[in-house]
């Protein structure tokens, strides 16, 4: 005896909105007052969004009048070409500037939509099951989906103002600790902007995709974060790619990387979705 | 479903194919292995889990019915299914009128469950935890507040409404747990050891709100506990469950009697027996009467209630002076340990059934 097929469309139009913000109401008010979730959501943007570009911004003039730029210059030389063609004009620390802030940081924002997404995932998915507090909400009238997308926006929405917050303080700390060499706003560019709003959301959905996944084979916190921390492999890839001068962070570029993840996040949440059963959940409880 | 019956499963079957461990379920075998292993000497094996085996189960409305089983017994697995959050493997059940496989969420919008642990958010307030259930469980908005407010004041939670689950002790959580059951009015509650962890002054507090639900509320209750005083208090009728069967059911009273045949009765004497009185005793006909060793108590069994004013006439006339006779009637935890002892000799489920409240020969 099974229950009846129903297709996922006609089963997102049935959705009660209202159970649904409920749901999300629920798992956001908890992991705010989680202090392990929310302490890595607010120090990893805070290092990696506020003091490290601070610090390469202050720091750029001190390291071009020291002569670092010269032992750069063979690390530039493997760069590719269109790259160092937005560079034409600049000087040696505004050179190191744009490179740093501009190209080598972008990859790495998109950490934050990433971490913040899996992170909250991981404290819905897998941290209920640990905190035994799963089994009252599937017993209410809520349907699978509405479940599955309450949680879903409780992850996603954090993810992508954090996203935003993060980006925000990055171009003012970028553009105020850099203005000594740059001398105007630099910050942000095209290919930042498709990122922010093209790429981040579509890497906070593998990082939820993927959690909702894993959370599904585990029962714990601790295992799903381990697991889903698997997920910035590809943008460790695109980081040493980058810095190996393999890959440029072009506008064209970023929106296919941007496609390709939504594509992956597609099927991710596809097989989360087929996976998040109510009957299959209760049974492992 | 008709009759008032709000409840009716025939042929209820969950058998869990893998050997992943489950709380709540003793592994075992169907009784169809169980008897062929059996009768070949084999060990068991794990060849699946049936949770639920062939259930019958008639529930009328307004009732407090008993589910009664050890640790394991499948009572848990009983309550997922018949709330739609659980498929059944065979079988058919309807709940209020729903099929729960395909029906379960326009059903769970009429029944409420109190899991076996509180399932409480400890970073969510009490009022946040009602007002984000009731919200889950459709219940007006405009509606919401009020009725948060009073159920909070009913189970006296109202001057701590506010502060984090996290710092309640066992007894508030279960009251909270409670009020969180009833904040959409459900028609029936399905309560999973409801007094399990709490002291005796929360397991009457409890034991209270159950019958104001039930007698004065209309409500159906769907009671599963292994506290067998407590089922014999509460409950107008009860199932006993081992290994996912129902092995005997009907009113408590129905089942004590039918476990003893005939009456009991304890005689202390004021002074020792004489041996002229237990000679009477002896005489008196189809009497049973064991003596103490101080010859001080008597327990006789005889076969009907008008025997034991025969018996006591006998003794008075021997000469016995008799300080008190105590009726010995069997308790339901009579029942429940002689059908598990029963169970446990021969390897068989003897199912019996009893009682004024039958429904067609089911439970």
């Amino acid at each position: 005896m099974t229950a009846p097929s129903t297709t996922t469309n006609s089963r997102i139009a049935q959705l009660n909105w209202r159970a649904v913000w409920a749901v999300a109401a629920r798992d956001l008010k908890i992991i705010g007052r989680s202090r392990s979730v929310i302490l890595p959501i607010i120090i990893v943007p805070l290092i990696m969004m506020v003091i490290m570009p601070g610090a390469l911004g202050a720091l750029a003039p001190v390291m071009a009048a020291s002569g670092e730029m010269d032992d750069l210059a063979t690390f530039f030389a493997m760069m590719p070409s269109a790259m160092m063609d937005q560079f034409a004009g600049q000087s040696d620390a505004q050179v190191m500037v744009t490179f740093s802030l501009v190209y080598m940081f972008a990859p790495l924002f998109l950490i934050l939509p990433m971490m913040t997404a899996s992170v909250i995932a991981a404290g819905s998915f897998a941290g209920e099951k640990e905190r035994g507090t799963l089994e009252a909400l599937l017993y209410t009238p809520t349907t699978d989906a509405e479940l599955m997308v309450g949680k879903v926006l409780a992850a996603w929405v954090p993810a992508m103002i954090v996203s935003l917050v993060g980006f925000v303080l990055y171009g003012i700390v970028a553009n105020v600790s850099a203005w000594q060499t740059m001398q105007r706003i630099f910050f942000p560019t095209t290919m930042w902007i498709v990122l922010i709003l093209w790429l981040a959301p579509a890497a906070a959905g593998l990082g939820l995709g993927t959690m909702v996944l894993v959370s599904s084979k585990v029962s714990t916190f601790q295992d799903a974060s381990q697991l889903g921390g698997m997920v910035v492999i590809p943008v460790v890839l695109l980081v040493v790619g980058q810095l190996a001068g393999v890959v440029y962070l072009s506008v064209p570029f970023v929106f296919l990387v941007g496609l390709v993840l939504w594509l992956i996040d597609a099927a991710v949440l596809w097989f989360g979705v087929r996976t998040f059963r109510r009957s299959e959940i209760i049974a492992r409880l | 479903m008709s009759n008032g019956i709000v409840i009716e499963t025939r042929g209820l079957t969950r058998r869990f194919h893998d050997t992943a461990p489950r709380r709540g379920i003793a592994r075992r075998r169907t009784a169809e292995q169980g008897s062929k292993a059996d009768s070949h000497g084999s060990p068991a094996t794990s060849s699946g889990i049936v949770a639920v085996d062939n259930l019958d189960l008639t529930v009328s409305a307004g009732e407090v019915f008993g589910f009664l089983g050890h640790n394991g017994a499948g009572k848990t697995t009983t309550i997922r299914l018949l709330n739609g959050v659980l498929g059944p493997t065979s079988g058919t059940m309807r709940v209020l009128g729903f099929d729960p496989t395909t029906e379960g969420p326009r059903l769970r919008r009429q029944t409420g469950v109190l899991t076996e642990t509180p399932s409480l958010d400890d970073r969510l307030t009490a009022r946040e935890t009602l007002t984000i259930y009731g919200t889950l469980y459709h219940v007006d908005a405009e509606m919401l507040p009020d009725r948060v407010a009073a159920l909070l004041e009913a189970f006296d939670l109202g001057t701590r409404a506010d502060e984090l689950v996290g710092g309640y002790s066992k007894g508030m959580r279960q009251r909270l747990a409670l009020a969180r059951t009833l904040i959409h009015e459900p028609r029936i509650l399905f309560l999973d050891e409801p007094t399990a962890s709490l002291d005796p002054v929360g397991q009457r507090s409890v034991h209270e709100l159950i019958v104001d639900l039930s007698r004065g509320g209309g409500r159906t209750i769907f009671l599963c506990t292994h506290d067998l005083i407590e089922a014999q208090k509460l409950c107008d009728r009860v199932a006993v469950l081992e290994q996912g069967r129902v092995v005997a059911s009907g009113t408590p009273e129905g089942l004590a009697q039918q476990l003893q045949k005939g009456v009991a009765v304890e005689i202390t004497f004021s002074a020792r027996a004489s041996q002229t009185v237990r000679t009477a005793a002896a005489q008196v006909r189809n009497a049973e009467v064991g003596w103490s060793d101080d010859g001080h108590v008597a327990q006789a069994r005889l076969p009907i209630r008008d025997a034991v004013a025969d018996l006591v006439a006998a003794l008075v006339d021997a000469g016995a002076r008799i300080y008190s006779i105590q009726p010995q009637e069997p308790t339901l935890e009579d029942v429940y340990f002689a059908l598990h002892d029963h169970n446990a000799t021969t390897g068989s489920l003897g199912v019996k059934q009893t009682g004024d409240h039958d429904h067609g020969g089911s439970l």
